[in-house]
């Protein structure tokens, strides 16, 4: 069933015209300050292979499809030479390392995170297709925040609240996503390694980069040799990690098919499992609430990083009454936005990641305008190289529709109306995915009834994609299970 | 640098409000070395310090608590860095103030900065660990949240020279409030060392204020005074504790009387000068 | 962006040029003032203040910077508002805010002089009949504490002396307590004096204390014919803030689409740096877009902030930094 009313068409157009006469000249962050190698071998054992013993790929510039660096392709000896050197570290050396001696290298590795930030930040920004904004303001901040917070919980396990003496699990597989690629690093190791764990960390195929600076971090710290291993590759390498007899717990972040996956391959294998995956978020937005930074809100839910965010506010909610104000307003913002070069500072929305990633946005808002949904695009203008996909709305879209159903992954959104706020509830829970989602309204007591009945992980009251180490974040039903950050993230690492 | 050379001897002096001002009523004390040799004329922190700090820890607190506590665990973990790099010079302080053998005195040093970098890591954890969300029987959102008790006064240790003032500082400062302490009174130079290093670790001024002077002098004043809200008196006599209690009664102060500097003594300590601030909120379309 | 783009929007021989109001609504009762002010939204601080924070990471360089620079040059507001001020005073303002930098000539005039009511006069000899515009405070500024009679007399006294602009004060307390019509008939009664004035209404957001009040006070002020509406006096501790520049520029943008008519904004107080300037054009640029871009709807009430912008117009135009002697000191 379409939407009860027809929301009027909005003149792109027109509305630039509208838009600010500063026309801000380039403000480009330097490249040169990245010092990416030429080709990088694997981080186990506390050292980086070399190149030569492996096969390889490129890892390229999502914005410019410049390649960047050759990156080892970790097979299945790979794979086994750094779960031995995890297990070996485990039981010589970091089961025996005190919670106060395990925090001040986790202390120090927050600090290196800190010093080499703009590094980071760059490197991140040249791997990934984000833009230097939010790699410098969002991405690595966390990331060592994420580290201070956990190396806080290393010598204070016991008041934890998981007994008076929790112990680790023992080689934990880590295998992360590309969207977040230093940040899902941090979630993963901080407290895994504050737990007394070692590691295996996999990052993404397409965004290796910051890992391996990472790995060159972890020296620095002198964190004592195998503790955490990194190890770059394809679904293969992830594939031989999860399956590999000597791990004993697996984490994962990445989408809900490969989350499926794993759980049924190690099924009754005795490991450990958390698994971070896909979402579709609702945004619902009721008529009382603070309408501009709504609109700010909405923006940040799905255009934040390009919308390669799991907890993304992909589905918008309007209340009917104000949908039409709503749409003019945050078409008005969308033909604002500032698409194109990641590394300038002024861009707010950046390269797709891959390819890949590419064809899957556009094969799937192709079927919203098939459909029958309204599509709505900026009018900014897209590099000529790169990944790229213009900040896009549908309108008239149904709950059937697949736009609003599956996860795009990408900055588009679709939006719905409702009338009451029981309405807005069955939406919002019509799916099966259950991450997260926004609520906008002043009204206090409406907001809590509704977040009490919304099935999701996190939910955002008059804000969207906010992160902290200390919040727990992660999902319900086909999101995944188990969380990351706060007290809650340590059970994840944690025999108990 | 010539070994016969004259050094340049240090002003012992108090730290108030993030300035080092000495006493107002001009008064010293002599301090000397654990054989009875002479080391520093140190100020002796009269009652009207004690005030002006307690004006100052009031005025600070608020500014110390309304930061994230992300950042306030990144203050107390820069002191600690910088206790770190002047290890030595803390060390050397101890073992001359106690006595000790170098390699005890080093211990001890690194035993307080350890603690330091542990309250660090509390800041962060207190919400967690001593509040949450309450399943109360109706349509409301209840949930109680960990606040300090606002401006702490505390007596350090009187032979434990560094060791013994880090406790009492720290867990009350990392759980928000802003301190007074009252440094050992025969030993203050470690803790004079520790109040130098805060002035470059990012505290708001005011939030940690070291006083040098007599126990039986400013305690009392301590206890009675109206707006300071918590008394550390475990490193007291503790013949002084009833009429220290009874004088603090006077404003319902907390007041904690352990001793030892155990985690679970440490963790007690923390509690003590933290209030529950439970909020209600209404559930309902 | 050239400099031929900025004469568009410097003050030229025929001045200032704001349209007269047309299509308001009037209130004769207190309810169908309420009924009104009802409809605005609420504002979350924390959004605003992560807006605004997210804003300030904007960099403007090289050509963009240049033309922001003159740009915030002609919408200085140069002030003088002491109890000390005397006709020698203004005088050298005066010259100063017709050529800003005796040595150079290429720099635009700021838009306005802005004087006591006592000082309008001299003013007005100074400047004559150059396009900078002679603005003059009243209604007992800055606190606003007289009656209705006085402010009006005061009001008119700055008129008859020459005055092009008025920055009149709203009474906070009748505000604060709730009686918004009394409020809204000064605004009114102020706007009749002024004849061909224009009026800036000043709320005094800092008095104001919440977002919610400045968007209210805001609506009100247009209302009732406001040409400009200001943030603050300069006189108290809180004066202009990005986040409340950030609701105002929403204000006068919501209210152009509401009513067709645009109100202009003016951020005075506190504003010294070149750098805050631009952060403040980045907010009116990206909110209420380039119509409000022009000395005739954007203004800045400042005095120490005309030597700095001239200072880094200099390191721009030079790429060497001046000696902040160079500039007279008015």
């Amino acid at each position: 069933m379409l939407d009860p009313i027809v929301l009027v068409e909005t003149d792109m157009e027109s509305l630039h015209s509208q838009l600010g006469g500063l026309q801000y000249d380039n403000a480009p962050e330097s490249a040169a300050i990245a010092k990416i190698k030429k080709e990088y071998g694997l981080f186990i054992n506390g050292q980086f292979t070399s190149p030569k013993d492996h096969k390889s790929f490129f890892t390229i510039n999502p914005a410019t499809e410049e390649k960047l660096s050759k990156i080892s392709q970790a097979d299945a000896n790979d794979v086994d030479a750094a779960v031995q050197s995890a297990k070996r570290a485990y039981e010589k050396v970091w089961s025996k390392t005190t919670g106060p001696e395990r925090a001040k290298y986790l202390f120090r590795i927050a600090r290196l995170i800190q010093e080499r930030s703009r590094e980071l930040a760059v490197t991140e920004t040249l791997d990934n297709g984000k833009p230097i904004r939010e790699t410098r303001d969002i991405d690595v901040p966390l990331a060592a925040a994420h580290f201070f917070y956990y190396a806080g919980w290393a010598d204070k396990l016991s008041f934890a609240g998981y007994g008076a003496d929790p112990k680790p699990i023992g080689v934990a597989g880590q295998i992360i996503p590309w969207n977040f690629p230093l940040l899902m690093a941090a979630w993963k190791l901080a407290p895994a390694l504050a737990a007394g764990n070692t590691c295996v960390l996999k990052p993404a195929e397409t965004t290796p980069l910051t890992a391996l600076l990472l790995a060159e971090i972890l020296q620095q710290a002198e964190l004592p040799d195998g503790v955490v291993n990194i190890i770059t590759g394809d679904g293969s390498t992830g594939a031989a990690l999860v399956e590999h007899p000597d791990v004993n717990k697996i984490a994962f972040t990445g989408s809900t098919g490969v989350g499926r996956m794993i759980q049924q391959r190690i099924a009754g294998s005795g490991k450990h499992l958390t698994l971070e995956l896909g979402g579709k978020g609702a945004n619902i937005v009721f008529e009382d609430a603070p309408i501009d930074e709504m609109v700010e809100g909405i923006i940040d839910g799905i255009f934040f990083n390009q919308g390669h965010v799991c907890c993304a506010g992909s589905r918008l909610l309007v209340q009917e009454s104000i949908a039409e104000d709503v749409l003019r307003r945050l078409m008005r913002r969308v033909e604002q936005l500032r698409v194109g070069d990641p590394m300038d500072k002024n861009t707010d929305v950046g390269a797709v990641n891959s390819a890949e990633q590419l064809a899957r946005i556009s094969e799937l808002t192709a079927t919203g305008e098939e459909e029958g949904a309204t599509r709505l695009t900026s009018t900014c203008v897209l590099p000529s190289k790169g990944f790229w996909f213009p900040p896009t709305v549908f309108t008239n879209v149904s709950q059937s529709h697949r736009i609003a159903r599956e996860e795009i992954f990408g900055p588009v959104l679709s939006m719905l109306t409702f009338r009451t706020p029981e309405e807005a509830v069955q939406k919002a829970n019509n799916t099966n995915y259950g991450l997260a989602c926004g609520v906008w309204s002043e009204k206090g007591s409406r907001t809590l009834w509704v977040a009490e009945r919304l099935r999701a992980g996190v939910i955002w009251a008059n804000t969207y994609n906010k992160f902290d180490p200390t919040s727990p974040f992660g999902g319900v039903r086909e999101s995944g299970f188990g969380r990351e950050g706060g007290r809650q993230g340590l059970e994840a690492y944690l025999n108990v | 640098m010539s070994e016969n050379r004259l050094e340049i001897r240090k002003t012992y002096k108090l730290l108030v409000n993030g300035a080092f001002p000495r006493s107002e009523s001009g008064r010293t004390y002599e301090v000397v070395d654990a054989e009875g040799k002479f080391i520093a004329n140190v100020a002796q922190a009269s009652r009207k310090d004690l005030r002006e700090a307690v004006v100052a820890a009031r005025a600070a607190q608020a500014k110390w608590w309304s930061q994230s506590a992300y950042n306030r665990g990144q203050v107390i973990y820069r002191l600690a860095e910088m206790a770190e790099s002047r290890h030595a010079e803390i060390a050397e302080a101890v073992e001359l103030s106690e006595g000790v053998k170098s390699k005890e005195a080093r211990k001890s040093v690194s035993r307080g900065i350890d603690r330091m970098v542990w309250y660090a890591g509390w800041t962060d954890k207190i919400a967690q660990v001593f509040g949450g969300a309450n399943p109360v029987a109706g349509p409301f959102f209840n949930f109680s949240l960990p606040v300090p008790s606002g401006v702490v006064a505390a007596v350090a240790h009187p032979t434990n020279s560094f060791e013994g003032l880090i406790d009492v500082t720290f867990g009350a400062i990392a759980a928000g409030n802003s301190v007074i302490v009252l440094a050992s009174s025969d030993r203050p130079v470690p803790a004079v060392l520790l109040g130098e290093m805060s002035a470059v670790s990012d505290f708001p001024g005011g939030v940690l204020n070291i006083l040098t002077g007599k126990v039986e002098e400013l305690a009392p004043v301590m206890a009675s005074h109206e707006d300071i809200d918590g008394l550390d008196i475990g490193c007291v006599q503790a013949t002084e504790h009833t009429a220290l209690i009874s004088a603090a009664a006077g404003s319902i102060k907390r007041v904690f009387e352990g001793q030892g500097f155990d985690e679970t003594t440490a963790v007690r300590r923390l509690r003590t000068f933290i209030e529950t601030s439970t909020v209600w909120h209404t559930k309902g379309q | 962006m050239t400099s031929s783009a900025l004469r568009l929007v410097t003050p030229d021989s025929t001045g200032i040029e704001i349209p007269t109001r047309k299509n308001l609504p009037t209130f004769v009762t207190e309810s169908g003032l309420r009924t009104e002010l009802k409809k605005l939204s609420g504002i979350d601080a924390v959004g605003a203040e992560a807006r605004i924070a997210k804003l300030s990471t904007r960099s403007l360089k090289k050509e963009t910077k240049k033309y922001a620079i003159d740009l915030a040059i002609s919408m200085v507001d140069l002030t003088t508002l002491e109890g000390a001020d005397t006709a020698g005073r203004v005088a050298s303002l005066c010259t100063k805010a017709m050529h800003p930098d005796a040595n150079n000539l290429s720099v635009p005039s700021v838009a306005a002089v802005c004087v006591y009511p006592d000082m309008v006069a001299n003013a007005r000899a100074v400047i004559g009949s150059s396009p900078v515009h002679v603005a003059s405070v009243s209604t007992a500024f800055p606190s606003g504490r007289a009656s209705l009679a006085v402010k009006l007399l005061d009001t008119k006294d700055a008129v008859e002396a020459g005055a092009d602009e008025i920055d009149m004060v709203i009474d906070r307390g009748a505000f604060l307590s709730g009686n918004l019509f009394k409020v809204y008939e000064e605004i009114v009664a102020v706007k009749a004096v002024c004849g061909t004035a224009h009026l800036k209404v000043i709320l005094e957001t800092g008095e104001l204390v919440t977002y919610d009040n400045v968007r209210k006070a805001s609506w009100l002020a247009m209302l009732a014919g406001a040409d400009f509406i200001k943030t603050s006096t300069g006189k108290v501790g809180v004066n202009a803030t990005l986040p409340v520049a950030l609701v105002m520029l929403e204000a006068v943008r919501d209210f152009a689409e509401e009513y067709g008519e645009l109100v202009g904004v003016k951020v005075a107080g506190g504003i010294r740096t070149t750098k805050d300037a631009l952060k403040y054009l980045v907010v009116v640029n990206e909110t209420a877009g380039s119509s409000w871009l022009t000395p005739e709807y954007f203004r800045f009430g400042a005095s120490s902030l005309l030597n700095d912008l001239l200072l880094q117009r200099t390191k721009q135009l030079s790429g060497n930094y001046a000696r902040p002697d160079r500039f007279s000191g008015d």
